[in-house]
């Protein structure tokens, strides 16, 4: 299967920066090699990105829009990455992430299909509740990290990345033809008739109270309803990708661009839009994983630190792909584990090597950069299990020179999700 | 005549939405490009007195890359070749290399950059240049552009994309 085009730019070896940079047009000039790769792969494809339908309004109000994963999306927006960051967890965001991909598994049979993809347990989640949990491969490698809720014993919604839409649906259909074939009950519905906007930071809440009538108080973390927002049924999950309380909002795309002027105008302001440059720096300070970076095909969600989302039963029982290779890890440890890291110098960016303090290689970094919110530099990478403490003093290694660096804790920014006291 | 007024109003119609851009970073509205520099095609400037270069990375190039957080000076001593890279600014966004527009032996670094980096943003071409120069060979300087024409490639750059 062809990887998608945002997982080919990710695993470009030799590319410098994060995946932003590329799409922004690079004033700076890059090393030839690397030049040649970002046209053929980007810039070619220029005319055929996609828009969503707030394409229009991210333009008139400032976006600067870069290629990601085949759509054109806004990068920022009149603030600065610094400012846009702090903004979110001061006051909120407002993102479109409508590239992303919904979909709506149906059929009496749809919960114990998804428990062959997935690491999690459905079926022990309450009606309209959901988590995040990984989709795995026969070798016990991520396909794709996905937030998905049981709308009912008969109805799970999921959201998958733009980026790997065609693989992620591919994989789907051809387990479910199998399914079928058996004779289970399933069918899927993708929803690009809808529009995704996530809104996050402490002004949510009150915010979205303002556009509709059921009292959010009672939607806890990872909760999901269906219902009347600015005159328009959607679909409302609190969950989102910054650590901050939060809502991701699936909207019929006729009323998208209404309901996100809606929810600026309500915060009078305070909420901003927000791009993805922002929301790579708030999904880091959150320890979140950005597939691609910091999982892929060969990461199993043991050595991603996701056991948490393996479900108790899945563990006992398996019965997902790769169950063997993770249920193995999970009784001997694995070999690898993603930690957080400080450290001083230049920031640490994806593929730099991390070294103990005698200098031998003991695993690379997956994500870095500067954290707006903590003025220092935050890095998460895999290093080999036993050198993962917390605590534990490492070099990173930028353009040839060794820079300390310290194991440390993740989330570096803690997390605020609204949850149940 | 009439195409030099029509570059001009392109010019200048670049210039009020970079400004109007930047306003929101750093509230500054110098002027994006200094006469009296020369400009590399890969957004360094120089300045030229005698033999000494002072070099720095343009309004332009900070401006795209925003809010700088590490710059990644040479030791004093070092001998930088025209075009190629001596040292990295790091932003939130991303990792640039910088590249010499002269050829000749480091003279000088900005230590200041060390504790504030945010200068590179805040005044690109003044308090946030980034190192000196002793020249090789002057005759380099022919090579480079001067304001006018590197306004007009950074227009033409950003129209590409």
């Amino acid at each position: 299967m062809l990887p998608s085009r945002l997982y080919q730019i990710l695993s470009a070896k030799k590319m410098r920066g994060s995946l932003w940079q590329l799409g922004q047009s690079i004033t700076r000039r890059l090393a030839q090699a690397d030049k040649n790769s970002v046209a053929r792969r980007f810039y070619s494809a220029d005319s055929e990105l996609k828009k969503t339908v707030l394409y229009d309004f991210h333009v008139a109000n400032g976006g600067k829009m870069v290629p990601f994963a085949g759509w054109s999306m806004p990068i920022q927006y009149k603030d600065s990455i610094m400012d846009s960051t702090l903004n979110c967890r001061e006051n909120g965001s407002l993102f479109d992430v409508s590239h992303m991909c919904g979909l709506s598994l149906k059929g009496k049979d749809s919960v114990p299909f998804l428990e062959k993809l997935v690491i999690a347990d459905v079926a022990g989640l309450a009606h309209g509740t959901g988590t995040l949990t990984v989709f795995t491969n026969e070798k016990g490698g991520t396909i794709d990290d996905s937030v998905i809720t049981k709308v009912n014993g008969e109805h799970i919604y999921l959201v998958v990345n733009a980026g790997c839409r065609d693989k992620d649906l591919a994989h789907i259909e051809e387990h479910m033809k199998a399914f079928k074939a058996k004779g289970g009950d399933v069918s899927w519905h993708i929803h690009d008739e809808r529009s995704l906007l996530a809104l996050q930071g402490p002004l949510a809440a009150p915010t979205l109270q303002h556009l509709t009538k059921e009292d959010l108080s009672k939607i806890y973390f990872g909760g999901f309803r269906i219902l009347d927002i600015n005159g328009a049924s959607c679909f409302l999950t609190r969950t989102g990708y910054t650590g901050e309380d939060g809502f991701e909002i699936s909207v019929p795309s006729e009323h998208a661009v209404d309901l996100a002027k809606a929810i600026l105008e309500k915060s009078e302001g305070k909420v901003r839009l927000t791009g993805l440059g922002a929301r790579d720096s708030l999904r880091l300070e959150a320890g979140l994983c950005l597939y691609g970076n910091d999982m892929e095909q060969h990461i199993t969600p043991v050595e991603a630190g996701l056991t948490w989302a393996i479900g108790k039963r899945r563990r006992a029982e398996g019965g997902f792909l790769g169950a063997e290779v993770i249920l193995k890890q999970l009784a001997d440890g694995p070999s690898i584990r993603r930690v957080g890291f400080f450290s001083s110098g230049p920031p640490p960016r994806s593929h730099s090597e991390i070294q103990d303090e005698k200098g031998t290689n003991i695993g690379e970094v997956t994500s870095g950069g500067f954290s707006p919110c903590l003025k220092r530099n935050i890095a998460m990478g895999y290093v080999k299990s036993g050198l993962h403490k917390a605590g534990t003093k490492v070099k990173i290694v930028i353009r040839g020179k060794a820079n300390d660096g310290v194991i440390t804790k993740l989330p570096f920014v803690p997390s605020k999700y609204y949850k149940p006291s | 005549m009439a195409s030099r007024l029509l570059w001009a109003s392109r010019v200048a119609s670049y210039l009020r939405v970079s400004v109007s851009h930047r306003g929101f970073a750093s509230g500054r509205s110098d002027p994006l490009f200094v006469k009296d520099l020369k400009y590399a095609e890969s957004h360094e400037w120089v300045k030229v007195d005698g033999k000494t270069a002072t070099v720095g990375i343009t309004d332009h190039a900070q401006d795209h890359l925003g809010d700088v957080v590490y710059v990644e000076l040479p030791d004093v001593g070092h001998s930088v070749t025209q075009g190629s890279g001596f040292g990295a600014v790091e932003s939130v966004k991303a990792t640039s290399d910088v590249y010499s527009p002269v050829s000749g032996k480091v003279v000088q670094v900005n230590e200041e950059l060390n504790k504030s980096p945010g200068l590179v943003n805040t005044s690109p071409y003044e308090d946030g240049w980034i190192i000196k120069v002793e020249m090789s060979d002057t005759g380099e300087v022919k090579n480079l552009m001067d304001s006018e024409k590197y306004s007009k490639f950074c227009e033409e750059e950003d129209a590409k994309h």
